[in-house]
């Protein structure tokens, strides 16, 4: 019983990585094919406590590492957390990135925000991925489907915690 | 490790699982990939269409060599402004926008002004009828290395050796005869719009510009903004097909737009010099009201027609070069602030422009004509757009230029059928101000840079117009050339804005005859003084 638990329970999480893979990984690619796209008038756009800082990143000196970064970074999360390689790293640095966005554009009171749909307080889609892949982050599941499987068996001891009773 | 735990790890089933990812991998990559490049070949191909060249306009020449000399006439608000835009702030500006600045981040005026170029210019003279105006101007620029000296006329000015170029900013009842004095002595002339009060003197300063070496420039700044020489370009290409409506508006709702400022405390026959002031107007007593809001009446102002039209008529002339309207008709009352002004404060004027065509799509002689319509209330500020309506394509024209094509375009026909262009998004979007790095555009900055967005800057930066508007003026003085806004340009505008005020006036359409190059006589009527009197007077 346990076990068909756990396994289910395994089935979700993996599927929950290729779709947060999958939109890290699209987003990036985007991106990469499209010379024209940079983060500046998204960043010139922001509002919310932290304006100045993300303004200072639109700032002409900065905003081609910030292009850089974001661009290789959506990348390198999505091929790692599609892969299920790395993927404890690659969750942590996409929740950095996602609280990047969040805080960027916050959905607070009195503050615009470009290019929604629905409506949102406090609570947005940037906040609730970054929830899932705090999740992920506590859960790989690399070595059940993904490149974990060819790891030391003796060094995944984390996904015990899976076939554990919740 | 054996033979049978290298199996075990790499067995045909582990194998499926540790390499699933890679087919998913493999295919957001491809979707991705594809997705994005045939919408940027959907792009290109109707950037590739339109052939728009949001290119720099040509770069103006070196400020080098001695300074150039210059003389302020009329030191108000606007003058304060213009001379700013020289390098010249008032002290009171100065520590205004400190206080600003240091309240908010992004308040960057003061910034802007210590980072503008040198125009390598000295700030001579001075010539205002307040006291206080020209105490302002002694007080903040009379230093070390710029001398300064007060003049009680502007004659005096133009004499004095001291100039060798003047900025008039005074009420517009002024700008002519000075303009032609200075021109008369040699002196290069930069007027505020409009750039004459009445008929007459229309004809008396192009002749006065024709006969003079000095380089004279008609103060419309707008000419220089870069979204104006992107839509040139878009005419140019005929992008929008044949132009047959126009539709530009005045919007403004509040006290300092409708022309009711502030009446200063030091303000009396004392401090001001009144007969000066009144020159060629009318003569009455001393009447602060009429000093301070002058903008309120005829005698020294132009109405919505020459005060605010004349932006309007020149912001369209400056994309289509259409010239003076064949004939204009104009309406329109004092029904928001019936204060004792005899401008209105709401006014219409349809300009007719029958021989006129930016050109067309269909057979030949099927399109010819346009009527550029000017709608203005004092009494309402919710804004409507300049609004260029053509057979293929329509244009918003303001800071920003946006381009709807037409769903029955015949040019974009195929176009639109096939999908590649939607009648209900732009094709074509250009916003200076998304490249602005200053806080202050950041409410403009929301766009995101696709959908046929191009970006250009200018030095990567927020550039004041008016600012660019003397820089060109200056560059013709130094280097020769033509400026943007020349006697040309000011001719029609003026005439244009007096035809405006004449058919307000008359309650008649008031023509132009191109050939003989004036405005159709009306019999019984001195047009010049019926451009001063009140609309009820008129008989």
């Amino acid at each position: 019983m346990d076990h068909e638990i756990s396994k289910k329970r395994i089935t979700a999480l993996v599927i929950l990585r290729l779709l947060i893979g999958w939109h890290f990984l699209y987003e990036g690619v985007v991106k990469l094919y499209n010379p024209a796209w940079t983060a500046k008038a998204y960043l010139l756009g922001a509002s919310g406590p932290f304006t100045d800082f993300f303004r200072w990143l639109s700032s002409d000196s900065v905003i081609l590492a910030v292009d850089f970064m974001n661009v290789f970074g959506l990348l390198a999360i999505g091929i790692a957390l599609i892969l299920g390689f790395q993927e404890r790293v690659a969750a942590v640095a996409g929740m950095v990135l996602l609280l990047f966005y969040y805080l960027s554009q916050p959905p607070l009171p009195g503050s615009g925000q470009i290019g929604v749909e629905g409506n949102y307080f406090i609570v947005n889609k940037n906040l609730i991925e970054t929830a899932a892949l705090f999740v992920l982050y506590l859960f790989p599941t690399g070595q059940h489907f993904g490149m974990g499987v060819f790891g030391n068996k003796n060094t995944s001891h984390k996904s015990h915690h899976l076939n554990e009773p919740l | 490790m054996s033979k049978e735990e290298l199996l075990g790890r790499f067995s045909r089933r582990k194998l499926l699982k540790g390499l699933a990812g890679i087919p998913i991998l493999g295919a957001a990559w491809w979707v991705g990939a594809s997705n994005t490049v045939r919408k940027r070949k959907e792009r290109d191909a109707i950037l590739n269409a339109l052939d728009i060249q949001a290119g720099s306009p040509p770069p103006t020449g070196p400020m080098s060599g001695a300074p150039l000399r210059i003389g302020i006439i009329g030191f108000g608000g606007r003058g304060q402004h213009l001379v700013r835009s020289l390098g010249f702030a008032t002290d009171d500006w100065l520590v205004q926008m400190k206080e600003q600045a240091d309240q908010n981040p992004k308040d960057t005026r003061l910034q802007s002004f210590l980072d503008q170029e040198n125009l390598n210019v000295k700030l001579t003279a001075v010539c205002d009828v307040f006291d206080v105006n020209a105490e302002i101007a002694i007080g903040s620029f009379n230093k070390e290395n710029n001398r300064i000296t007060r003049f009680r006329t502007h004659t005096e000015l133009i004499e004095s050796g001291e100039v060798d170029a003047v900025i008039i900013a005074t009420p517009d009842h002024w700008h002519a005869p000075m303009a032609i004095d200075a021109l008369k002595a040699g002196i290069h002339v930069y007027v505020e719009k409009p750039m004459t009060h009445n008929i007459r003197e229309t004809y008396e300063l192009r002749d006065a510009v024709l006969a003079s070496k000095a380089v004279f420039v008609v103060g419309h700044q707008h000419r220089q903004t870069q979204s104006f020489l992107t839509a040139q370009n878009a005419i140019a290409q005929n992008v929008l097909g044949h132009v047959s409506l126009i539709q530009a508006n005045t919007n403004r709702n509040d006290d300092n737009g409708a022309w009711q400022y502030d009446i200063h405390e030091r303000a009396s026959s004392q401090t001001i010099d009144w007969d000066l002031f009144v020159g060629n107007a009318p003569k009455i007593p001393f009447n602060k009201e009429h000093f301070f809001r002058w903008r309120k009446w005829w005698a020294y102002g132009s109405g919505l027609s020459g005060d605010l039209m004349t932006h309007d008529y020149d912001r369209v002339n400056c994309v289509l070069n259409m010239g003076i309207p064949r004939s204009v008709v104009a309406s329109g009352g004092i029904y928001t602030h019936n204060d004792g002004r005899n401008v209105p404060d709401v006014m219409q004027i349809s300009m007719e422009f029958p021989g006129f065509s930016t050109g067309g799509s269909q057979q030949k002689g099927k399109e010819q004509g346009m009527t550029l319509v000017y709608s203005a209330t004092l009494g309402n500020q919710h804004n409507r757009s300049t609004i260029l309506m053509g057979h293929d394509a329509t244009m918003e024209l303001g800071n920003k230029l946006t381009i709807y094509v037409d769903p029955q375009s015949t040019r974009y026909r195929s176009l639109i059928e096939e999908g590649k262009m939607n009648p209900s998004i732009p094709v074509y979007q250009y916003d200076p101000a998304i490249s602005g790095v200053d806080g202050i555009s950041s409410a403009t900055s929301k766009y995101f840079a696709d959908k046929g967005l191009l970006w250009t800057y200018r030095d990567g930066k927020r550039v004041d117009s008016t600012f660019l508007h003397l820089r060109e003026w200056l560059s013709v003085i130094r280097n020769g050339g033509k400026p943007s806004c020349g006697i040309k340009e000011g001719f029609e505008e003026a005439i244009t804005a007096h035809m405006g005020g004449l058919s307000y006036k008359l309650g008649r359409r008031i023509d132009w005859d191109a050939e003989k190059q004036e405005i159709v006589p009306i019999e019984g009527f001195d047009l010049d003084e019926v451009l001063l009197m009140n609309k009820e007077k008129v008989t």
